[in-house]
């Protein structure tokens, strides 16, 4: 009896933590590592949709891209989450890389001028974010500035920080590697195109966020 | 002809965040690759990349950037101590920054015990700039 009454109280005490508890998730990054990917795999997971267009051209997603409350389960845990997409965070954007892409001139330059607009958004928004999965490409060499940059910011404002390795389905990936860069970070490999260890990735995000 | 310039930390030591940051970019601008002696804080990195991206045009592609900091591998805690005093007496003059143009510096590649500067091939600028020469 006694037991069903604390029982009772601590369903109280999760549904009203669970009524206000809303994570704002930022996936943040290095252009075309899988960012949209992720976020695109994360709301087919949950909420059977995806958030945004993904493509080989470099800075596909120049402006954030958020969902909201997608409900994500881990065990018996549960939470609401905003799921910010943003644009891949770059030092230097040549309108004419687009072109090598078939893309005309003029389109080369407004997609240019959009994507150093999405860089600013991008860091203007790690204000807004409560906790981060920084999205690496495990194929790359992680010793990146940008990534530098990136965890370095979020470590200054006391954001949680979660590395994903992704595209370790590819036979060049290194998971070792990136653990190996940021040692003081859990960094998980997965493949969020063939949605690879993503259970585990779930995991790990909730141990973030706890 | 290209300059690699040296910055002490003296020379920036006691300027604003927004003066270092002009400062480094105009010289970036001016095309040359520019080797500071210690580095900017992590806010000041953003701003860099911010401020850069609100100047890139036809001309001005954008930057590369490396920050190297050899103690920032230190793990046992005096040696971060150590770092941490020193920085907040002198400044963040450990280690070193190098920043320069896109269209000089192709790439740069790292890892904890090296670092490449990969230049942008000078004859494949000037071949295509003969050849929007011909076209008009």
């Amino acid at each position: 009896m006694k037991l069903k009454f604390i029982d009772y109280i601590n369903n109280i005490f999760r549904m009203i933590f669970r009524g206000k508890k809303l994570v704002k998730l930022g996936i943040y990054g290095p252009i075309n590592v899988g960012k949209t990917t992720l976020a695109n795999r994360i709301c087919k997971d949950w909420i059977g949709e995806e958030l945004g267009t993904v493509s080989k051209i470099p800075h596909e997603t120049r402006e954030i891209q958020v969902k909201e409350k997608v409900k994500i389960r881990s065990n018996s845990k549960e939470l609401d989450f905003n799921i910010i997409d943003t644009p891949g965070i770059a030092t230097k954007i040549d309108y004419e890389d687009f072109m090598k892409f078939k893309l005309s001139e003029k389109e080369s330059k407004a997609r240019a001028k959009e994507a150093t607009k999405g860089v600013i958004e991008a860091i203007k928004w790690l204000e807004n974010v409560d906790a981060v999965l920084v999205v690496l490409d495990a194929t790359e060499n992680p010793y990146n500035q940008v990534n530098i940059t990136i965890i370095g910011n979020l470590a200054a404002r006391n954001i949680p920080v979660l590395i994903v390795a992704n595209k370790i389905d590819l036979k060049k990936a290194k998971l070792k590697r990136v653990q190996n860069a940021f040692p003081q970070y859990r960094a998980i490999g997965i493949s969020a195109e063939k949605g690879k260890n993503m259970e585990d990735f779930y995991d790990a995000l909730f141990e973030l966020i706890k | 002809m290209l300059t690699l310039q040296f910055v002490p930390y003296t020379e920036i030591r006691d300027m604003s965040s927004l003066g270092r940051i002009r400062k480094l970019l105009n010289m970036a601008k001016e095309n040359k690759i520019v080797l500071l002696e210690g580095r900017l804080n992590k806010e000041e990195e953003a701003e860099l990349i911010k401020t850069t991206m609100e100047e890139i045009n036809a001309s001005f592609r954008g930057i590369e950037l490396a920050v190297v900091n050899p103690n920032e591998s230190d793990d046992d805690v005096f040696s971060k101590l150590k770092s941490t005093l020193a920085t907040t007496l002198l400044g963040n003059r450990q280690g070193f920054t190098i920043i320069g143009p896109a269209t000089v510096i192709k790439n740069i590649k790292r890892d904890p015990n090296k670092l490449q500067l990969m230049m942008k091939d000078a004859t494949s600028k000037s071949s295509r700039s003969s050849k929007k020469h011909r076209r008009r």
